[in-house]
């Protein structure tokens, strides 16, 4: 039991700090942009299928590098030619571009790599156990990638907190237009922050892409649980972003390593039903139902808390 | 121009509008009728069922999405469970023999899809705008894969079946045909359509409108913005299980894609695609992308991306949607001036298509050396075969492609000085732009 608690608990913080990493360049994008990126995930795919065919000509090092600038730099050309243009239409609209999009990136990625799962490795130089505790070997590029996270969750922190950078960003979050006046151009940090956000995507990308699948269906199944973090941590709190993606991340963990039903909880004391949906619900089991559990947090959020967990505004 | 009231056309008599109004209706009835007859083909037959259905759930939707402003993810949920019960209910009919003909299943349907939206649609509406669009995402989200995991009423992966033919009779139809079918869809399709534009006309659809564009306006006036959403919400819920229960009925089989994430995205292209400004836009909307899913998959492998760009094109570039463009020539066609456009036109769309032509080449050379890259280089387009392994048609592409961008941005630039000129004659005939 007590291995099961440690083991997920590692997996949980892995994969909320995943999450995270995708879910800040949203949040950020979506507090000065107004528009929520439904193409995000579909960054966080090209960063995967990018750092996987440069792994193969070149390596896994300069994947790292060079995967999330070439992501960074076509969410810079979509932020410049795309949504910029689509603004004036209104938040709908750009909403509906995004959502556009993805779609397209998801065919593009499908004709170029084809439906089938890549063969993207650990690279060799991280392929061993880091440590053994109660006869499980933890793999070392798992805590690679907890490290690579940490790294970036600190560094954006600190630049956007103590930097001069940062103090613009955060300016033009709130007050574009005085920004503008101030001699900025707003243009230009929007679609820096862009680039950057989409960057993020893009590492979480690189760095999951050999521990978990690197399939052209990984936005697509990403994407929503993306939007469930967002909105459970409050539209666009990064800190609440922090929150909701370790919620997540060690929900859905230790969800998928239960085996409990209700019918297993109450055994032969449960009434004893025909085939019918109430036979479903009693016999299902916790790890059946992991798939749903940040959907289930997120109408229950919506009902109870609907500004999120560290949300201000109700918006 | 000092007055707003001297700008606007002169009225026409209210014998005409009302005779204008009821024609439509009539002849919109009698296609509906007469086109069986015209293209009897089972293809076409089967084309036309599949668009009765979308067009109907398109116009649902647009309750939400062109009427009331509420951009929804998760609609496709409305339409399955319509689809699920009409199956359902379709088995427990014919299994007990109850006395229930075929016609009244999609009633049932959509019953289904009301009590829905009826449970999910008071926390759904809360919140307009991109709130509303991720908690549709979500419920949708939850729905479609609660469908996986609760398997005696959703069937699992391959879904619930039924039999059409088992009902109860109904004057002697038996409904296996599907010529039978394509009727029952037609008359379901005018009395929902009848109802839904029904629906714009009341005091309620004037207020959908008004809590889309200013919803603290509305509180001003007296009106709870939540409650309005929420009641667009139910009868879009209700018009959305009528189409899913029909599209059981067409296929006698519900499963879990019709609850998905790609049936609601479908349906969105749909609306927006056709233009959510005006009832007629999904309709033509519903037509071009079921049309498009039928035809342009046999003519490409990779038509989902042309699809995808043509929904980003129609984003950028005419977020009116087909309608939209369509109703923006209404005035110039009125003033008399539609005619001054028309070779500025015909001149833009030359090198215009030209572009087209070379994009789409550029896309089959890529494609036909990754995805296809070991059957035969020869794409056929537009009935010219092109050598996609000779750099000839490289070029080809290369120049339509640059020299039609080039080109095409010169005549639009002129075919812009047109319109303005044309518009602005229009608009001192008194008739608005």
């Amino acid at each position: 039991m007590l291995e099961l608690i440690v083991i997920s608990t590692l997996n949980g913080v892995l994969y909320g700090m995943l999450l995270f990493l995708m879910a800040s360049g949203l949040t950020v994008i979506f507090s000065m942009l107004g528009v929520l990126n439904f193409a995000h995930a579909s960054f966080y795919m090209l960063g995967a299928f990018f750092g996987y065919q440069i792994t193969r000509w070149v390596g896994f090092w300069p994947a790292l590098v060079v995967a999330p600038l070439l992501a960074g730099a076509i969410g810079m050309a979509v932020e410049r030619y795309g949504l910029r243009q689509v603004h004036r239409h209104g938040h709908v609209a750009e909403l509906l571009f995004t959502f556009g999009l993805a779609f397209v990136i998801a065919e593009i990625v499908q004709i170029i790599w084809g439906k089938s799962p890549m063969d993207f490795r650990v690279p060799a130089a991280l392929d061993f156990p880091a440590f053994t505790i109660f006869s499980t070997n933890y793999p070392a590029y798992k805590m690679f990638m907890l490290l690579i996270s940490a790294v970036i969750f600190l560094a954006l922190l600190i630049v956007l907190k103590r930097s001069r950078v940062g103090l613009i960003v955060q300016a033009a979050l709130t007050h574009p237009h005085m920004v503008g006046h101030l001699g900025h151009n707003v243009g230009r940090i929007f679609m820096l922050v862009f680039g950057v956000g989409t960057a993020l995507a893009a590492v979480a990308g690189v760095i999951a892409g050999p521990a978990l699948v690197t399939q052209s269906d990984m936005a697509g199944l990403l994407g929503p649980i993306l939007f469930v973090v967002v909105v459970v941590g409050g539209l666009g709190s990064l800190p609440g972003a922090f929150v909701a993606s370790l919620l997540i991340g060690l929900v859905q963990t230790f969800a998928v390593s239960m085996n409990g039903s209700l019918a297993s909880i109450f055994g032969p004391l449960g009434p004893d039903h025909a085939q019918s949906l109430l036979t479903d619900v009693w016999n299902v089991t916790i790890a059946q139902i992991a798939p749903i559990m940040p959907y289930l947090l997120l109408v229950l959020i919506l009902i109870f808390r609907p500004m999120g967990l560290l949300g201000t505004r109700e918006s | 121009m000092s007055n707003a009231t001297t700008t606007i056309a002169p009225p026409r008599s209210i014998g005409a509008d009302r005779l204008r109004f009821y024609g439509m209706w009539a002849v919109a009835a009698l296609i509906l009728l007469l086109l069986p007859r015209l293209f009897s083909s089972s293809g076409s037959l089967t084309a036309f069922s599949l668009v009765g259905i979308s067009i109907i759930f398109a116009l649902s939707y647009n309750i939400l999405f062109g009427q009331t402003g509420l951009l929804s993810f998760g609609h496709a949920v409305y339409y399955g469970m319509g689809a699920f019960l009409a199956v359902h209910s379709m088995n427990v009919i014919a299994g007990s023999k109850l006395p229930i003909p075929l016609p009244v299943v999609p009633l049932i349907g959509g019953f289904a899809g009301l009590m829905l939206a009826i449970v999910l649609g008071w926390v759904s509406t809360r919140r307009a705008g991109t709130v509303f669009a991720m908690i549709s995402l979500g419920v949708g989200e939850l729905i479609a894969s609660s469908a996986l995991i609760l398997r005696s009423f959703f069937g699992g992966e391959a879904g619930v079946d039924a039999n059409r033919t088992k009902l109860f009779k109904f004057f002697d139809l038996s409904f296996g045909p599907q010529i039978q079918i394509y009727y029952l869809i037609a008359a379901w399709l005018f009395i929902a359509a009848a109802l839904m534009y029904g629906l714009t006309r009341t005091p309620f659809g004037r207020m959908c409108n008004a809590v889309r564009d200013n919803p603290e306006r509305v509180q001003f006036v007296g009106y709870d913005p939540h409650v309005i959403r929420y009641l667009a919400f139910c009868f879009s819920g209700f018009f959305a299980g009528i189409a899913g229960a029909l599209a059981a009925i067409n296929f006698e089989i519900a499963n879990s894609a019709y609850l998905g994430a790609a049936q609601s995205g479908v349906v969105l292209f749909a609306t927006f695609i056709g233009g959510a400004g005006f009832f007629i836009g999904p309709i033509l909307g519903a037509i071009v992308v079921t049309y498009l899913q039928l035809e342009l998959s046999d003519l490409t492998s990779v038509w989902q991306l042309y699809f995808g760009l043509i929904f980003i094109g129609m984003v950028m570039f005419a977020p009116g949607g087909i309608a939209g463009l369509l109703m923006k020539h209404r005035p110039l066609l009125r003033a008399g001036t539609l005619g001054s456009v028309i070779p500025s036109y015909l001149v833009a769309l030359i090198p215009t298509l030209a572009m087209v032509a070379g994009f789409v080449l550029a896309i089959e050379i890529i494609v036909r050396h990754t995805v296809m890259a070991n059957e035969s280089p020869i794409v056929n387009l537009f009935r010219v075969p092109f050598d996609t392994s000779k750099a000839l048609t490289w070029i080809i592409a290369a120049v339509l492609l640059f020299g039609g961008y080039l080109v095409s941005r010169w005549t639009w630039m002129r075919m812009a000085h047109a319109w303005d000129r044309a518009a602005s004659i229009a608009r001192d005939k008194g008739y608005m732009a």
